[in-house]
């Protein structure tokens, strides 16, 4: 009889070893999932893992798709090492946009700096106003966190359809559901003439960099990791909870605003339905996979940005629908809490009692 | 108001809170199990498709109802082992479901995207259903309509005045107790998990099927959650959950009292369709705002990993 038992301790390696032990799952779940909808498995995996970064413009597409996950997950992880679950983080995004987008319209006609410093700024604080909704909720009135984040997600989609279909909707646009597009001034400057890369992956790892002080470095960081291994020595010792709710909630917010900002700033260019690509929610696995540590949230970034770009490509060239990279990325979170088991337990065979 | 509008509008309401009811009783014994199941989206979206694509293809609903039942149980086994024999985290599992499901469910529907179902005759009641007002909304509506109140019924008489239901609840007040005096906690909640993930389905393949028997991906909109939401608020007594869950069917067609009020408003039409998540929080924040309503009334264990000691 197979059965599991508790480790004496925490097992080191076994909470490195697990991430990779989730992605060798999520790779042999693909080859099957391949297989079983008729595609040659081997194919299949080169197409979606291969395809995407086999020249140096696919690279720099990964990058780009990883920079908004990178800084997102960033900000969710200070929370997270806390308990505070922020779930909203897509809406977030979508506020922090639509707010950037407001500032672009604003100052459309205007030349300078200026235009996409204030672009930074209405990106953050307009994700952290959103954040600010379920944390005052949960400090005031003990509301779970999960639920009202989750449920401003949509409240978010549906103010940007209202805003793009009337308000912000483009006056020469022919009706079509989106903004203006962006003048150059309120555009992210490239990092280069040969891709799409821009500045947001600057900030993307200024970012990673912060948070790393953050976590590691700070005693408001050090008091929330208290917080999440053990709540009330936490509170024993004095740490407010509130606060923690507060910054957990906040950080993710900005994050994901300033993501916002980074994706209507960047290769869209302008405000439309479809500011978000599941960032928010893939964003979420990335902080999970990379075990809430920034180093690891810069390769799972560029993980999850991988198994988007080989939906692309699967829809291209193997006909498969592009949500084959949703069904990967819930695959490989699936896997991973799974795998996490052995971090606390280990394996035993145990003869059955007489 | 005349009666025929207010006739539509209970109609309307009654039919929003279909599958409300149907998953949200399905939690309900999850969770008092003492299973915290936020997977409920994913659930309901894989229920629908299911549901959808054996319909289409067999020209029988009610396969299609069953083809979503067996995607739910699917589903919430998956989950059911993650949480109770590995242990896992059960917020983040239930996360990985709801983005699992949904995802899946998207994958799996995209050929299904532009057929349609041909619409299911409501079943009338004769009589009762030519009563004035309330005849038609309660008398006159599809099957699974019915099957929400007889489920009600017998989850209010299985948890309240059956032995299994005591057991039920005795695992999840104290799954150590319970498990001491020789009930098997694990099994107890596996049976419980699975359930609600057939009621999930269930929900599910109602909306594709029945309700607007169409696909389209991300036709769910959240009322997984807001099913999950309701059981909080209705902290865990099965006929508030009813009562909830037409108070939010009533929210989700508030477009049709806007009409029927013969008020000349131009509201837009995302501020009606927010309305439901709105209520969620407001309701959320209501219920919760004293510490103790939900300490006293949720299942002690909910959300917390059983380890019988071998």
């Amino acid at each position: 009889m197979i059965r599991l038992e508790r480790r004496p301790e925490a097992s080191q390696v076994m909470s490195y070893a697990s991430p990779l032990i989730a992605i060798v799952l999520m790779l042999i779940g693909g080859l099957l999932l391949f297989a079983f909808l008729g595609k040659n498995p081997l194919e299949g995996f080169k197409v979606f893992f291969i395809n995407p970064i086999s020249d140096l413009y696919g690279v720099s597409e990964l990058f780009l798709k990883a920079t908004p996950l990178m800084l997102i997950a960033v900000g969710l992880a200070v929370g997270f090492r806390a308990n505070v679950w922020n779930i909203g983080a897509e809406g977030q995004l979508i506020v922090g946009g639509i707010a950037a987008s407001a500032v672009a319209l604003h100052f459309h006609e205007s030349e300078g700096a200026h235009v996409l410093i204030l672009m930074v700024i209405a990106g953050g604080i307009g994700g952290m106003l959103w954040a600010a909704i379920p944390a005052f909720l949960k400090t005031r009135f003990n509301t779970n966190e999960i639920l009202v984040s989750l449920m401003l997600v949509y409240v978010a989609q549906l103010l940007v359809s209202w805003l793009v279909h009337g308000p912000m909707m483009d006056p020469d646009g022919f009706n079509f559901p989106q903004s203006r597009m962006f003048e150059d001034s309120a555009l992210l400057p490239l990092l280069s003439d040969e891709n799409r890369l821009n500045f947001a992956f600057v900030m993307a790892i200024g970012a990673l960099l912060v948070g790393y002080i953050f976590m590691y470095r700070s005693f408001a960081g050090f008091q929330m990791q208290v917080a999440g291994y053990a709540k009330d020595a936490a509170r024993y010792a004095g740490f407010s909870a509130k606060r923690m709710i507060w910054i957990g909630l906040l950080s993710g917010g900005g994050m994901a605003g300033l993501a916002g900002m980074s994706e209507v700033a960047g290769p869209m260019g302008q405000l439309t339905e479809h500011v978000s690509n599941n960032y928010g929610f893939a964003a979420i696995i990335v902080a999970f996979v990379a075990r809430l540590n920034p180093v690891g949230i810069f390769f799972a970034s560029l993980l999850m940005a991988l198994l988007y770009l080989g939906g692309e490509q699967a829809q291209q060239y193997l006909a498969l629908p592009s949500s084959i990279s949703n069904v990967f990325q819930g695959m490989l979170l699936m896997f991973l809490l799974g795998s996490d088991v052995f971090i606390n337990y280990r394996i035993r065979w145990k003869e059955a009692m007489a | 108001m005349d009666s025929s509008i207010l006739s539509s509008i209970l109609f309307a309401t009654i039919v929003a809170g279909t599958p409300l009811i149907i998953v949200a009783l399905g939690q309900l014994i999850a969770e008092k199990s003492g299973v915290l199941n936020l997977g409920a989206e994913g659930m309901m979206a894989m229920g629908a498709i299911a549901g959808f694509a054996v319909t289409l293809h067999s020209g029988n609903p009610w396969l299609g109802v069953l083809a979503g039942m067996a995607a739910g149980v699917a589903m919430s086994f998956i989950f059911a082992v993650v949480v109770l024999t590995l242990m896992a985290n059960q917020v983040a599992s239930g996360l990985a479901l709801s983005i699992l499901g949904v995802g899946l469910s998207a994958f799996i529907g995209k050929p299904y995207e532009s057929d349609i179902l041909p619409t299911v005759g409501a079943i009338r009641i004769p009589l009762l259903a030519d009563l004035p007002i309330i005849g038609e909304p309660l008398f006159n509506q599809q099957a699974l309509v019915y099957f929400s109140w007889a489920l009600f019924g017998g989850i209010a008489w299985f948890l309240y005045r059956s032995r299994p239901g005591l057991i039920l609840r005795a695992v999840g007040e104290s799954p150590s107790s319970a498990h001491s005096i020789g009930y098997h906690a694990i099994k107890i909640r596996y049976l419980a998990t699975l359930f609600g993930g057939a009621m999930a389905g269930v929900g599910g393949a109602f909306l594709s099927v029945f309700y607007t028997p169409l696909w389209v991906e991300g036709m769910v909109s959240g009322r997984g959650w807001i099913a999950i939401a309701l059981v909080v608020f209705a902290t865990w007594r099965p006929f508030r959950v009813l009562v909830g869950a037409y108070l939010f069917g009533g929210v989700m067609v508030a477009q049709l009292f806007v009409q029927g009020s013969g008020l000349d408003i131009n509201i837009p039409s995302q501020f009606l369709s927010a309305l439901p998540y709105l209520a969620t929080i407001i309701v959320l924040v209501i219920i919760s705002r004293d510490q103790n309503t939900v300490r006293l009334n949720a299942p002690v264990s909910l959300g917390q990993p059983f380890r019988p000691e071998a």
